[in-house]
């Protein structure tokens, strides 16, 4: 039920929008975040946009892995 | 230990337990709300749905959770009106949809789906929506970590923290752990190297401290306008946990100014007399004293496909965790 | 056995094997009925005849990539083909909701001439029934086949360890595509069903060797329900190795958002074949040189250790317990 997955922003219309990844798009709500942005990546839980994903961070955390 | 469900899953998923050397162990704790939600909700729930005009929306996994008597998959297959949905966005357009129809969404989940429910009541007070209510049973992390803490029987050095909820939350809640009880503690990502990575960061702490290894989803202060919606809508309680008994401030209850959005005071529903399972350890299981081969009913007659208690039958227990991944034997 | 039956009895997981085996078997089992083959194997002189039967309840109807009646054609042949026959004639029943629209009817049945041409079956007798609005859903169709059995030597007896795992393309197509038309769930996606007929590929594969010794093909319950019927009870295991299961990008994205496991959808076009260790790539090329068979992968092998057991060995480097799926992950797949 922690089920978070990350998607990017490809519509926004108010506080909904639609998000993608893979191929597979779906509806979210984004009332739960602060402004949003087209190519924005969230992370989805339950249809709603609950965090933004930070890329720089994300980038870090893969080359540490990377180097593990 | 870890608290949260999908890492349990994920730590079976990947078979990390046997990449690990012999002097770390890792220990299930409370990490599934659908596991904690007592039999009392359930059975409230089940009247619910017994009830004319009324439809009950609910995640998927509370399906074939069973009650004192019964399960919702099993009503359901007797008639009654109930609906798996995957968002509350979803039974909020049913609502819509259907205005002949009183909708009763299931809220069960921790910080990190609470918000979502706060925001569709929010959303059904602003549109006017009149048949929409919440039978409220979500549950907060920090608090339930402190009472087995407290209640000792555990014997833990350090916490993988959820992901997820912590993204909500943020990391202030967790200072307790180290302040008061001088246990470690690492915010951890789902992934199996998020999850090494995060066993590594808790061996090398020198002294306890709450570090984050999910930095690409944590901000310290965590979702402010998740907090806020949850602060508006719901009051902090004392609540029930399945197999661990009360604990204080560890609940959400629906606000009085909300209050026709709390299906517990719009409908009264009346659940029949609550019955545990004999011989169901769920409890010890969820505490993280006892895994689930020490109990007498695991992988006899309560397996995946007949459970028995909660653990087995939720899609993050930690009884089918190790029933799927880890073998009967 | 419990007092009512539930969905889960219909998943194709564990609970309706026990349903089979508790209930029609008992009242119903023969020596034939208890080899529980996808389809039955008849001796009529020197011949051998393959005989199936398949209920189509899939909803919706119409989906990305087919419709209830190209599925009700495709599923029963292939029960035909994954049994070493040359699927010749089925029937068509159907049993129609009332208030259905014609419209609708005759898309489906051409649907269910074109696929039979496709698969160059010919349907040769069939059966019409309507009931009151409320006693079906839409439509259901039942379709039997019979075949002539054309290959020797299939049998699960002979798997040994070493044979080669073999699956002919990406898994959890088909149920991903019905589930994004499912009502509550409603996600975009460009997934579309792998349903269409194997006689082809699997005569090219079968023309490769000799010791191809099992196929089936992955339907309700996945690939891991199916591989799981194959060990249960034998003197041998199967290991699997997660990074070569053929899984779509879209296909895994539908998974991680709505906590299922590929290993556990349906797919309605592909086949698992067990291989001797020898004639593994021989057969291999064969099914990639057919366009159905383009994404084939070796993904395990038959093991000596963990007899009647299912491994993964997983991404991370350790394995886990692949078990039969239990109670119901998605109703009226197929």
């Amino acid at each position: 039920m922690c089920l978070g997955i990350p998607m990017r922003v490809v519509k926004i219309e108010g506080s909904e929008g639609v998000v993608e990844s893979g191929g597979l798009s779906r509806k979210a709500n984004f009332s739960l975040i602060k402004s949003v942005a087209l190519g924005d990546y969230v992370l989805l839980h339950a249809g709603f946009a609950i965090e933004r994903i930070k890329p720089g961070e994300a980038k870090k955390t893969l080359k540490l892995l990377r180097d593990l | 230990m870890e608290v949260c469900g999908t890492h349990t899953m994920a730590i079976f998923r990947y078979g990390l337990r046997e990449l690990l050397p012999a002097n770390i162990r890792l220990i299930s704790g409370p990490g599934c709300p659908v596991c904690v939600t007592p039999n009392r909700y359930l059975d409230k729930a089940i009247a619910l749905a017994g009830t004319e005009g009324v439809t009950v929306a609910t995640f998927g996994d509370m399906m074939r959770v069973p009650g004192s008597r019964s399960s919702l998959e099993r009503e359901r297959s007797k008639g009654a009106s109930i609906r798996a949905v995957y968002s509350t966005d979803d039974a909020l357009a049913m609502a819509r949809s259907h205005p002949e129809r009183e909708i009763v969404f299931l809220g069960v989940g921790f910080e990190t789906t609470a918000p979502t429910v706060a925001s569709s009541i929010i959303e059904a007070l602003r549109e006017g929506i009149s048949n929409y209510s919440v039978l409220c049973g979500h549950k907060t992390m920090p608090e339930v970590m402190g009472a087995l803490l407290a209640a000792g029987g555990v014997d833990v050095d350090g916490f993988l923290l959820p992901g997820h909820v912590s993204a909500i939350i943020g990391t202030s809640p967790y200072r307790f752990l180290a302040n008061r009880y001088n246990k470690r503690s690492v915010v951890a990502g789902f992934e199996p190297l998020d999850i090494m990575q995060s066993i590594l960061m808790l061996i090398r702490q020198r002294r306890p401290v709450v570090q984050v290894q999910y930095k690409r989803v944590i901000e310290e202060g965590g979702n402010r306008i998740a907090q806020v919606m949850m602060a508006k809508v719901f009051r902090k309680s004392d609540d029930l946990w399945r197999g661990i008994g009360k604990v204080r401030d560890s609940g959400y209850k629906i606000r009085r100014e909300y209050a026709s959005f709390d299906a517990d005071l719009r409908f009264r529903p009346k659940p029949c007399r609550e019955k545990e399972a004999g011989g169901c350890i769920c409890g010890s299981v969820l505490r993280g004293v006892k895994i689930p081969s020490d109990c007498r009913l695991f992988g006899k007659s309560c397996t995946p496909d007949h459970p028995v208690g909660s653990c087995m039958v939720s899609g993050e227990g930690t009884c089918a965790a190790y029933y799927r991944y880890g073998g009967r034997r | 056995m419990v007092d009512r039956i539930t969905l889960s009895h219909g998943s194709g997981g564990r609970m309706m094997h026990e349903l089979i085996d508790e209930l029609f078997m008992k009242e119903l089992g023969n020596a034939l009925l208890r080899e529980k083959r996808d389809s039955a194997i008849l001796k009529f002189g020197s011949k051998r005849v393959a005989f199936t039967t398949d209920s189509y309840v899939v909803d919706p109807i119409f989906f990305p990539g087919g419709d209830i009646g190209s599925l009700a054609v495709y599923g029963t042949v292939n029960d035909l083909s994954v049994c070493g026959a040359r699927p010749l004639y089925i029937s068509v029943a159907v049993v129609i909701e009332e208030g259905f629209e014609t419209s609708r009817l005759k898309r489906i049945t051409a649907s269910v001439g074109k696929a039979a041409k496709t698969a160059g079956v010919k349907i040769v007798t069939g059966d019409t029934k309507v009931v009151e609005k409320g006693s079906c859903d839409k439509i259901f169709i039942n379709t039997s086949g019979i075949g002539e059995v054309y290959y020797d030597g299939l049998s699960e007896k002979s798997v040994r360890p070493g044979d080669a795992v073999i699956v002919s393309g990406p898994i959890g197509d088909h149920a991903i595509s019905i589930l994004s038309k499912r009502e509550g769930l409603d996600f975009g996606t460009d997934v579309r069903s792998d349903s269409a007929p194997l006689g082809g590929l699997i005569a090219k594969a079968l023309g490769a060797s000799r010791r191809v010794r099992f196929m089936r093909d992955p339907t309700r319950g996945g690939l891991a329900t199916t591989l799981n019927e194959l060990v249960e009870g034998r003197s041998f295991g199967v290991g699997i190795d997660e990074s070569e299961l053929p899984v779509r990008p879209g296909v895994r994205q539908a998974c991680e958002m709505l906590g299922l496991d590929a290993l556990y959808l349906a797919c309605e076009g592909r086949v698992v074949f067990i291989v001797s260790e020898e004639d593994r790539r021989k057969v291999l090329s064969a099914i990639r040189s057919d366009p159905l068979g383009r994404g084939a992968r070796i993904i395990g092998r038959a093991t000596e250790e963990h007899k009647g057991r299912v491994i993964l060995n997983t991404v991370a480097g350790g394995k886990r317990i692949l078990d039969m799926l239990s109670g119901e992950q998605l109703p009226r797949i197929c």
